[in-house]
This record gives C-alpha cells, sequence and structure tokens, in this order.
C-alpha cells in the first residue's frame, strides 16, 4: 500500500493533485478516505436521482431508499405533493419506516414511542404530551418534524434531490442534457412511464466511478463482451441472412461490433460530468420495427415528430453521478455506493405508457440479459472492475491514462461541452472536472 | 407419465442437478424439450409473463450461448472456474396427468456456488415441469424461487 496519507479532509491541493488533465491518480479508486469525502461532498452537492413517480402513485405511497448515506422516504402527501424527506425520527433518530416501499395511511408512526407525523412530515402526536408542558420542547429541534432534504424536483416523472440545503438549481446542474429523459419519455404515445416492478440488484465489489465510466466506454464491448455476444454471434452466424432473430440474438449482436462502429457512434459532453454516447447511432439502432407502436407514436405525435423521437437512438446517458438512462430500451441503472469497494447497482425496467405489451417485454428481456446478477454480460463487467480494485489497490504505476484524443482546447473555460468521437475518453475526463470541483468546493487551498 | 413409475420422475430430478454439478452441460441442455424453459423469476410470486424482468428466463438458445461462453478462454469471469454443489430434499410429486403425459414436482433445495475462495449460498424451492416427447422425460418448464431473489446479489455464474 503506498496509497497517500496526505490526509484529504483538510487539504483541497492535495485532492486537486489527484486529477490531471489527462490521467488521475489511482486513489480516487481505492482510497477510503476519499470516499468518505465523495458522499459528504460530491453526492449531497448533486442532483441525485431518488425514484419514479410511478412509484407513489397515491397519498401515503411512499419508498425509502440510502443516498450518501441518508436514508430517505419519498412520500406522496394528502395534498398530492411528492416529497423526500429524512427517513429519521426527530425524537431518537430512529427510522421512522421500516419497509422498503407502502402506503402509511394517514401518518407515520415512529415504532419506539408513537410520535406521529403528518404527510408533510410535521409532527402531529406525542403521547403524554403533558410531560413537555414548561420545558423549551416546542421551540426544540425535535419539534419540527421530519427534515426534508436539500431540494426536490420532479422532471418527466424522475424524482431527483439535492440532500444540501444551498446549491445548483436543478435546471443549472443537468442543463441540456435533460433531453435524454424527455426522449425516453417521449417514447411513450401518453408521454408518461411508469416502473414496471421489481429493480434488479446486482452487488458490485468495486468502486462506483468505474461502473458509471463504464457505461460511456465504449473501447471495451468488443473485448470484454467477446465471450458472451461473441458466442451469441457464433451460434447465430450459419443461419440465413434473412432469418428472423430471436430477440436476445438482436440485443447481443451489436455488443461485438467493431471499433470503428463505437467510434463513429459520436459523445456528447455537456456540464457537470454529464455525456451520453450514440449521437448519430448505437447498438439499439437496428431492432426490428413494432408496426402497431409506430402507428400510435405517428398518431400522437404526427409524423415527423414521431420519426424524431424515434430516430434518436443514444446509448448510455450518464447523469452524473447517480444514474444512467438508456432511452432507447427503457432501462434506467441506479448507482448506491456503499463503501470505497462496494457498490449496488440497480436496473429498472420501464414502461411506456399507452405503448404495446412488446415494447416493455423487449426493455425486460435486455434488462435482464444485461444487467442482472445472472448476466454473461455483467460478469464479464464485474469482473473487469474488480480486477481494477485489486491491482489499483497495489503497487506500481499510480496514475491512469485518460489520455485518448485528449486536446489542451477541453481545458478553456466552455471548451469541454460538444460532440466528440465515440472512443474518446472525454466523458471521464469531463466526470473528473465535476469530480474535482464538488470535492474542492468551499474548502480552503 | 404411467402409473407407478414415481421413482423414475424422483430420479430424473437429482439427474438433472448431478448433471449441472458434475458439469456435463451437453447432457443437461438435451433434457429441456425443444421449447424448454429456464426461469428463476426476480419476484417471490411473480406471476408468468414477460412483463416483468427475471433473474433467469432462458430458452434452449441462451442456455446454448451460456454452455458455450463457459468453455470460451475469453469468458474472463471464469478465469477461475465456478464450481456449484445443488443438495436435494426429496422431490414431491405435485401433480401427474396420466393423459397428457405430464408431471409437476417440487424440491426444496440448496445451492452453492464456489470461486476462487468465496462460497455463496442460496436456498429455494425447484419446479419441474416434465413431459414425455420422442419416447423420454424432458423438462417443459424448470422454474426456480430462489429464497432471497429480491435481494442484492453477487454474481451467479451457474445454474441453480
Amino acid at each position: 500500500m503506498v496509497s497517500s496519507a496526505a490526509g484529504y479532509r483538510h487539504s483541497a491541493a492535495a485532492i486537486r493533485a489527484l486529477v490531471r488533465d489527462d490521467a488521475v491518480h489511482r486513489d480516487v479508486y481505492v482510497n477510503p478516505e476519499l470516499f468518505d469525502l465523495e458522499m459528504e461532498r460530491l453526492w449531497r452537492s448533486a442532483w441525485t436521482y431518488a425514484g419514479h413517480e410511478s412509484q407513489v402513485p397515491n397519498a401515503g405511497d411512499f419508498i425509502t431508499v440510502d443516498i450518501a448515506r441518508q436514508p430517505l422516504l419519498m412520500l406522496r402527501g394528502s395534498d398530492g405533493t411528492l416529497r423526500v424527506l429524512l427517513n429519521r425520527c426527530a425524537h431518537k433518530g430512529a427510522k421512522v419506516v421500516g419497509a422498503g416501499s407502502g402506503n402509511c395511511g394517514r401518518v407515520l408512526r415512529c415504532s419506539y414511542h408513537g410520535w406521529t407525523y403528518a404527510l408533510d412530515g410535521s409532527l402531529r402526536t406525542v403521547p403524554l404530551k403533558s410531560g413537555y408542558a414548561g420545558t423549551q420542547f416546542a421551540e426544540s429541534e425535535a419539534a419540527k418534524g421530519l427534515w426534508p432534504v436539500g431540494g426536490v424536483a420532479v422532471y418527466r416523472g424522475f424524482v431527483f434531490v439535492r440532500l444540501n440545503r444551498t446549491g445548483m438549481s436543478f435546471e443549472e446542474y443537468f442543463g441540456e442534457s435533460l433531453s435524454s429523459i424527455d426522449n425516453l419519455a417521449d417514447r411513450s404515445p401518453l408521454g408518461r412511464l411508469e416502473v414496471a416492478g421489481a429493480p434488479l440488484r446486482y452487488m458490485h465489489n468495486s468502486n462506483w466511478k468505474m461502473f458509471v465510466e463504464n457505461l460511456n466506454d465504449t473501447m471495451h464491448p468488443m473485448v470484454a463482451h467477446e465471450s458472451s455476444a461473441g458466442t451469441a454471434r457464433q451460434l447465430w452466424k450459419d443461419q440465413p441472412p434473412d432469418a428472423p432473430k430471436p430477440m436476445v440474438i438482436e440485443q447481443f449482436l451489436p455488443f461485438v461490433s467493431n471499433y470503428e462502429f463505437f467510434d463513429k457512434m459520436g459523445i456528447k459532453i455537456y456540464d457537470n460530468g454529464h455525456s451520453y454516447t450514440g449521437v448519430n447511432f448505437s447498438i439499439h439502432s437496428s431492432y426490428s420495427a413494432i408496426p402497431e407502436y409506430a402507428a400510435q407514436m405517428e398518431a400522437a405525435y404526427g409524423a415527423e415528430r414521431a420519426r424524431a423521437i424515434l430516430g434518436e437512438s443514444r446509448h448510455n446517458t450518464v447523469y452524473y453521478p447517480s444514474v444512467t438512462v438508456k432511452g432507447a430500451i427503457q432501462t434506467i441503472r441506479v448507482v448506491r455506493p456503499i463503501a470505497v469497494d462496494r457498490t449496488l447497482i440497480e436496473s429498472f425496467t420501464l414502461r411506456l405508457a399507452g405503448a404495446p405489451a412488446a415494447l416493455l417485454e423487449r426493455s425486460a428481456t435486455y434488462n435482464r440479459v444485461i444487467n442482472a446478477p445472472t448476466s454473461v454480460v455483467g460478469h464479464d463487467d464485474l469482473y473487469c472492475y474488480r480486477a481494477m480494485q485489486e491491482g489499483l489497490d497495489s503497487d506500481g504505476n499510480e496514475w491512469i491514462s485518460l489520455h485518448r484524443n485528449y486536446s489542451d482546447a477541453e481545458k478553456a473555460e466552455g471548451g469541454l461541452p460538444g460532440i466528440y468521437n465515440g472512443t474518446s475518453e472525454v466523458p471521464m475526463r469531463g466526470q473528473f472536472r465535476a469530480w474535482v470541483a464538488a470535492m474542492t468546493a468551499g474548502t480552503d487551498a | 407419465m404411467q402409473a407407478g413409475d414415481d421413482r423414475t420422475l424422483i430420479e430424473f430430478v437429482y439427474h438433472e442437478a448431478r448433471l449441472i454439478d458434475e458439469k456435463r452441460f451437453d447432457e443437461w441442455h438435451d433434457l429441456f424439450a425443444d421449447d424448454g424453459r429456464y426461469w428463476m423469476p426476480l419476484t417471490r410470486g411473480q406471476p408468468e409473463g414477460a412483463g416483468h424482468t427475471s433473474l433467469f428466463d432462458e430458452d434452449k438458445l441462451l442456455l446454448r450461448i451460456r454452455i458455450e461462453r463457459l468453455r470460451n478462454p475469453k469468458s474472463y469471469s471464469q478465469a477461475y472456474p465456478s464450481s456449484c454443489q445443488h443438495i436435494l430434499q426429496t422431490p414431491g410429486i405435485e401433480s401427474r396427468d396420466a393423459e397428457s403425459g405430464t408431471a409437476v414436482l417440487r424440491t426444496p433445495f440448496m445451492y452453492l456456488e464456489y470461486q476462487q475462495d468465496r462460497q455463496e449460498v442460496y436456498g429455494g424451492v425447484a419446479w419441474h415441469h416434465l413431459k414425455h416427447s420422442g419416447g423420454r422425460i424432458v423438462i417443459a418448464l424448470k422454474k426456480i424461487e430462489l429464497l432471497n431473489c429480491e435481494a442484492a446479489l453477487p454474481s451467479i455464474q451457474l445454474f441453480p
């Protein structure tokens, strides 16, 4: 172990020194102190994905979720408002809601001393209240009820939170990158999405950034996935060209497209670490048409607009740091860091409201084949992440190269956003630029 | 199924698990009907249908891809090959229909999967929907209800 003992907490300079224009120090993946700081500084200042409003359609419906070590409660109020509160009793700090999802009725009630809260989080009743007469209770923190998070934004049904009280606005944080969520929601003839059932939950014994980076890493599929997608191609190769492809073959084959394919796909970079691959086309471009759906879309949007919506075939959009979106196949992957070498990935299947069942079946199939803990694609990805985790936690070169297609023009103020060739490492460089900014904001040099 | 061949059905379930544990995957694949299915739902009580995703939902083609991949030297996640062991409770014959030649067996099980100093332990109930085809018993559906199907799981690389 030669990990820096610099003490990152009290040195913004030490943190800045971890990220060069074209390389990053290995400590960012293996150092537990940096992980703690990421949770406190990056994840609490970012707008992170909490859930989808379709998971809480009625008053009293809730889900619970942990973000950056904060237990949160996403709850639909009696007034129809969706709120995100700290799931932590104002009295002794117990989690008020124990379940992962459900309906709490008209009040929340703590299991320990029976304090109850209205659905807006305000303290409603405390048993034997006379015991507080003559005390400062009414003016105390305890009387304030359940704390709301710093900010909540619902965008096309996606619920994002900012844990910190102050910081960038939702619109400023995501900017034009929200067009990927728009495209996903627009694919419903009704413009509406619903979470379809439970997520696949895959525990990764690796750092969260390896997963996030991989979503826009187009230099790995033809190598890491040769054994799975390449085997599928091998088994299919003797079929006549016009033989109807089974859905899984159609989904597997593009993974082993060549370097030229992925390079020409293109990458779009936004500020604050967001980006997407598949500007021009993607591995999802050649799926067979579903005529009934195409007709529905035309009826809903008109021919030209329907063609524009379905003509987008974005590969993976990274909403840094917490969620990645695949509009063309209607799945999202949610990143839940647990420790420096432990990350839970939850992959949700989305239903396009009003669309034929065939689309949901295609999404559910893709999600299983690619994102499940049983996925032969996922197995090889995770193997590579784990191999990096163990390799980087050893002596040797301390710097990870991010030189591919680097140009000094990226360094200029506002010089990063734009469209790049698809195999560039520019998305990772953009992520680390956002990382340094968040990790050093408000600290002394 | 003929009356009185309970033992044959039960032995079939034992044999099926043994073929996986001994990595005799071609023989195992051959146990499935042409339209056979290997299904492990993601949630408890998950209804039939492709509208909810699953942990496994493999037809013979997908099973074949998995089997061939395991033999591919570029299957990096198998750099240390995984091994597994099924431990089965005596299968119970839940239903049998002599006329159609079908039977359903229920088998509580434990499943161990081992790779490179790590062993994972799973448990659950397997349902074998068997039928007669071409003069032999084949699997129409093997459904695996994993006890912790909804948990955050590590890689499951072989076949519970």
